[in-house]
């Protein structure tokens, strides 16, 4: 067994504002192995945004890693220098964000976009860089020429795959993509998703997607993390889980949503609305464990310890207390 | 984006005893626009007991009066004529918030009807009025200005209607913009179903919506106004007969009081209209926060 | 040069219409007429006052006076001055010089010192920069720009004495060298700039801080930061050029205050330029100067506002030409 790319041990992420302090990431773990593609899922405000961020540490204004580690090829992100930082950002592990049009520069050109990484970590001429974006947009499937234009003057999804270029430019190990293919109409999405899938194959690529659709989940992830109110709910190998849910949670998130080959647009709107009640206020959340509140097979425990994740399979586990004396799903 | 869902829908005239005091207790936590308010009651006050001065207070002194430092009888000293600075700066306050709130009120009505036109009818007058929006917008306001007053002639009226003449750009905008929202509005589009007339649904439904936007923008306008008017009065172009803020400052000028170091003669017009410009917009702006609630940005 | 095709027919127009006002203004105004405002000087002799008649095409019809004034403006026949009796053409030309060096000097180091300052409060929000600089800028706001002049006046040339009271140059002076003479104008140049650019200031800071605060929220900013560029890059090369565009718009807009801004400092300095004359041709009641001058400074700021808008569009992409 190699050992993973990236492991996060017991991450804390908080918020400190006048009103107090708000636990948005307590006590994450994972993993992801090169070549892997791990989902993040949950409704909004559970953290996956967050715990992303924190990985390439870009969490300014939003918060603090109170605690936990962050291990890169076994080097805990956490407490790189800012030098250090420097030179694992872009390099070692890229982001793309939403494909909204404040995503990139709107007064710089496409092709400088792409290019400045290269030229700031690798020293690369404005020649050399121009070929490498060439290169890079023929990856993503884009037409050259299009590079000298402006970020406004591209359609949304074409914006998505032009990300996906510029986060590739410094050939990263593992790239993060944050709601990747929200705001895209239905058929862009699934070519994104193609794309995506297939630079896996052919770069090694490692990849965290962050979302809330499950077909995307299904479709491209090898394993999953549900997110529930800043903690893990369930995790593991996505087969496994989709088909034996174990969580509360996850078994109401999957057991509402229709066949995923039907409309995606359905998935994506259960994730959503179907389950009754609200996410709970990070800065006073419920005792116990978190989603007691709107937990219909809630008991006593529940309301007290919070759970610990309990293993369900070989690489599946699950945080509730209705699992603890169970020894099948 | 303004938020018009809180604006009132009744007409512009009602103002119940407890909507007044549910105003009053929005408006004291912005604590510089109650800052604003005291001073400018305190204005306020010092021109009304202007009026009441016995004349022999604005009346030129004798000559060894002239330009003393303060003392125990005149309080800010005497300016070069022997009289008081302090009544001379009480009546000062007088004509600069007189002319400063009527030509406000000029601009602020012209602003509206333009405002309200263009984006009530739109269309050919819309772009029109727009183009003459623009141009007055590019021409050096104080240059238009003086150059009127020089022609007309500097009295108290002609300066009140050239300051109101060329200070409604920022209002035509605002209310512009605001009218082309509330046009969009269901129950505008009921009335026009229902077969009402333009005028019916600007008088019923337009203006009242546009009120609160307008009360606010008009404290700001003011504060503008009488920067304007101590501009005009210093270069020469005020009301030669009346005492006001800016021709206090356009007499020291001429006489010397910087060279003299008459710092009681130059200090109390100029920071008069200091502490007036921040009042009025002080309370301006904290009328517009009230009035007017914006939805955050999370 | 798409541009300068798609925006000169506006400037063209506006011109024509300060024009039109102007020739309304001076000739058509109830109280003012063209004889009053143009010939009527008692300093004119009765020869001067007949050919000026005559030039300016008075005792034609309206239509035909409205053709010879363009013809004659175009020429740069502008009148003949009262107090001077000169061409105002003339007068006007020496004037100019003054005030583009006292405003241009002002304005850019308003620009300059502005921009850099408003990025500093955005940077470090909430600290004292941040609280300070609002309320610097809300206090100039407030402050009547001749009478902050006039302070700097008192305290300077007559308290401390170190600069002189009026004027470019010290009157009567021969200067050995050019260098001699430009430092003699800085001298007398230090104190009306330095007024002049606080009461600029404080608006372009302002909008800066707005601006950058805003531009710094966004995600473009993050993947900047993502890249691993250094702190210096982001501000320099992503964030200043987005949130420069609207101080472009606000100095558009601050054109006409600055002409009104020049007006008062020279006034107060006795510089000798545009400004000084408005004030003394005021005095005076010298009406053909005015018209000369209003004519000038308004197509100044005009031309001046068609330089920002292509600056603008230079800067934003996204607007097209």
């Amino acid at each position: 067994m190699t050992a993973p790319l990236l492991e996060v041990r017991d991450l804390k992420v908080y918020f400190e504002s006048e009103r107090g302090r708000a636990q948005i990431v307590d006590g994450v773990s994972f993993s992801v192995e090169q070549g892997q593609a791990l989902g993040l899922a949950g409704e909004s405000g559970c953290g996956k945004t967050t715990t992303a961020l924190a990985v390439m540490r870009l969490l300014g204004q939003g918060g603090q890693i109170a605690g936990g580690q962050i291990l890169f090829n076994g080097e805990d992100v956490v407490q790189f220098d800012a030098e250090r930082l420097r030179r694992f950002r872009w390099r070692e592990v890229a982001i793309v964000f939403q494909g909204a049009l404040n995503a990139l520069n709107p007064v710089q050109r496409i092709s400088n976009q792409i290019m400045e990484p290269m030229m700031w970590h690798e020293g690369l001429s404005a020649r050399e860089a121009g070929l490498r974006a060439q290169e890079l947009f023929e990856l993503v499937g884009i037409e050259r020429k299009r590079l000298t234009q402006y970020p406004h003057e591209f359609s949304g999804g074409m914006r998505q795959r032009a990300m996906i270029a510029m986060a590739l430019a410094c050939r990263p190990k593992l790239l993060i993509g944050d709601e990747p293919t929200t705001a895209l109409d239905v058929m862009v999405q699934a070519q994104i998703l193609d794309k995506l899938n297939q630079l896996r194959r052919e770069l090694n690529l490692a990849m965290i997607l962050i979302t809330h659709d499950l077909a995307l989940l299904r479709e491209t992830c090898d394993r999953v993390a549900i997110m529930y109110a800043g903690k893990i709910a369930e995790y593991g190998r996505s087969d496994a889980v989709f088909a034996n849910p174990q969580h509360p949670y996850t078994v109401k998130l999957l057991g509402a949503s229709p066949d995923i080959h039907g409309d995606p647009e359905e998935a994506r709107r259960v994730l959503t609305s179907t389950i009754p009640g609200h996410p709970p206020d990070l800065l006073d959340p419920p005792p116990g464990c978190r989603f007691h509140p709107r937990c219909e097979l809630a008991f006593a425990p529940c309301h007290v310890t919070e759970p610990a994740l309990i293993t369900r399979g070989p690489d599946h586990v699950a945080s509730c207390h209705l699992l603890e004396n169970d020894t099948h799903g | 984006m303004i938020d018009v869902q809180h604006a009132t829908v009744t007409g512009p005239l009602e103002l119940p005893r407890r909507r007044l005091a549910e105003f009053w207790q929005a408006y004291r936590k912005n604590r510089r626009g109650v800052w604003g308010l005291g001073a400018l009651l305190f204005l306020i006050a010092a021109a009304l007991l202007s009026l009441f001065l016995p004349a022999s207070f604005t009346h030129t002194g004798a000559v060894a009066d002239i330009l003393q430092p303060p003392n125990w009888r005149h309080w800010l000293g005497t300016d070069e004529l022997g009289r008081d600075v302090l009544a001379l700066v009480a009546t000062g306050a007088r004509t600069s918030l007189l002319i400063g709130i009527t030509a406000s009120l000029i601009s602020v009505i012209v602003g509206t009807v333009i405002g309200v036109s263009a984006g009530y009818y739109g269309g050919w007058i819309d772009e029109i009025l727009m183009r003459i929006t623009d141009i007055f917008l590019v021409l050096p306001w104080l240059v238009l200005m003086l150059t009127l007053a020089a022609l007309l002639g500097p009295s108290l009226f002609n300066i009140i209607v050239v300051i109101g003449l060329t200070g409604w750009t920022g209002t035509a905008r605002i209310v512009r913009s605001q009218t082309l929202s509330i046009k969009e509005r269901p129950f505008v589009e009921r009335s026009v179903a229902l077969g009402a007339g333009d005028l019916y649904i600007i008088w019923h439904h337009i203006l009242p919506n546009v009120f609160s936007l307008i009360f606010a923008n008009t404290v700001l306008v003011i504060a503008v106004t009488i920067l304007s008017e101590t501009s005009l009065s210093f270069l020469g172009m005020g009301d030669p007969l009346r005492v006001s803020w800016g021709s206090m400052l356009y007499h020291a000028f001429d006489s010397g009081a910087a060279a003299l170091g008459a710092h009681w003669y130059l200090l109390p017009p100029g920071i008069c209209v200091v502490v007036a410009v921040m009042a009025f917009t002080f309370v301006g702006q904290a009328l517009d926060e009230v009035l007017n609630p914006r939805v955050k940005r999370s | 040069m798409t541009f300068l095709l798609s925006r000169l027919p506006r400037a063209i127009f506006t011109i024509f219409i300060i024009l039109v006002i102007n020739f309304f203004l001076f000739r058509l105004m109830p109280g003012a007429n063209s004889d009053r405002n143009l010939v009527n000087s008692p300093r004119f002799s009765a020869e001067t006052k007949a050919q000026l008649r005559k030039t300016f095409g008075l005792d034609k019809p309206l239509g035909t006076q409205f053709l010879v004034y363009l013809a004659n403006t175009a020429r740069g026949r502008l009148g003949i001055s009262f107090a001077q009796k000169r061409p105002v053409s003339d007068i006007i030309r020496e004037k100019v010089g003054p005030t583009l060096l006292l405003v241009g000097t002002a304005e850019a180091l308003a620009i300059v010192l502005g921009m850099s300052l408003g990025a500093l409060a955005a940077w470090r929000r909430g600290t004292w920069w941040d609280i300070g600089a609002v309320g610097f800028s809300l206090t100039m706001y407030s402050v009547p720009t001749f009478w902050l002049g006039i302070l700097m006046v008192s305290m300077f040339c007559v308290g401390l004495r170190a600069f002189p009271t009026f004027g470019m140059v010290v009157p009567g002076e021969v200067h050995a060298s050019s260098w001699l003479y430009a430092m003699d104008v800085i001298h007398h140049m230090f104190l009306p700039v330095v007024t002049l650019t606080l009461v600029l200031l404080g608006g372009y800071l302002l909008i800066m801080k707005e601006s950058l605060t805003g531009v710094l929220a966004e995600d473009y900013i993050t993947t900047a930061r993502a890249k691993g560029l250094t702190d210096s890059v982001i501000l320099s090369r992503h964030a200043l050029p987005n949130a420069m565009l609207p101080m472009v718009t606000l100095i558009a807009l601050n054109l006409g205050f600055l002409m009104g801004g020049a007006i008062e400092i020279e006034t107060v300095f006795s510089w000798p330029g545009l400004g000084r004359l408005m004030f003394e041709s005021l005095q005076s009641r010298d009406f053909p100067v005015l018209q000369g001058i209003f004519l000038i400074i308004t197509i100044m700021v005009v031309l001046a506002n068609l330089l920002a808008d292509w600056l603008y569009l230079v800067l934003d992409p996204r607007v097209k030409a």
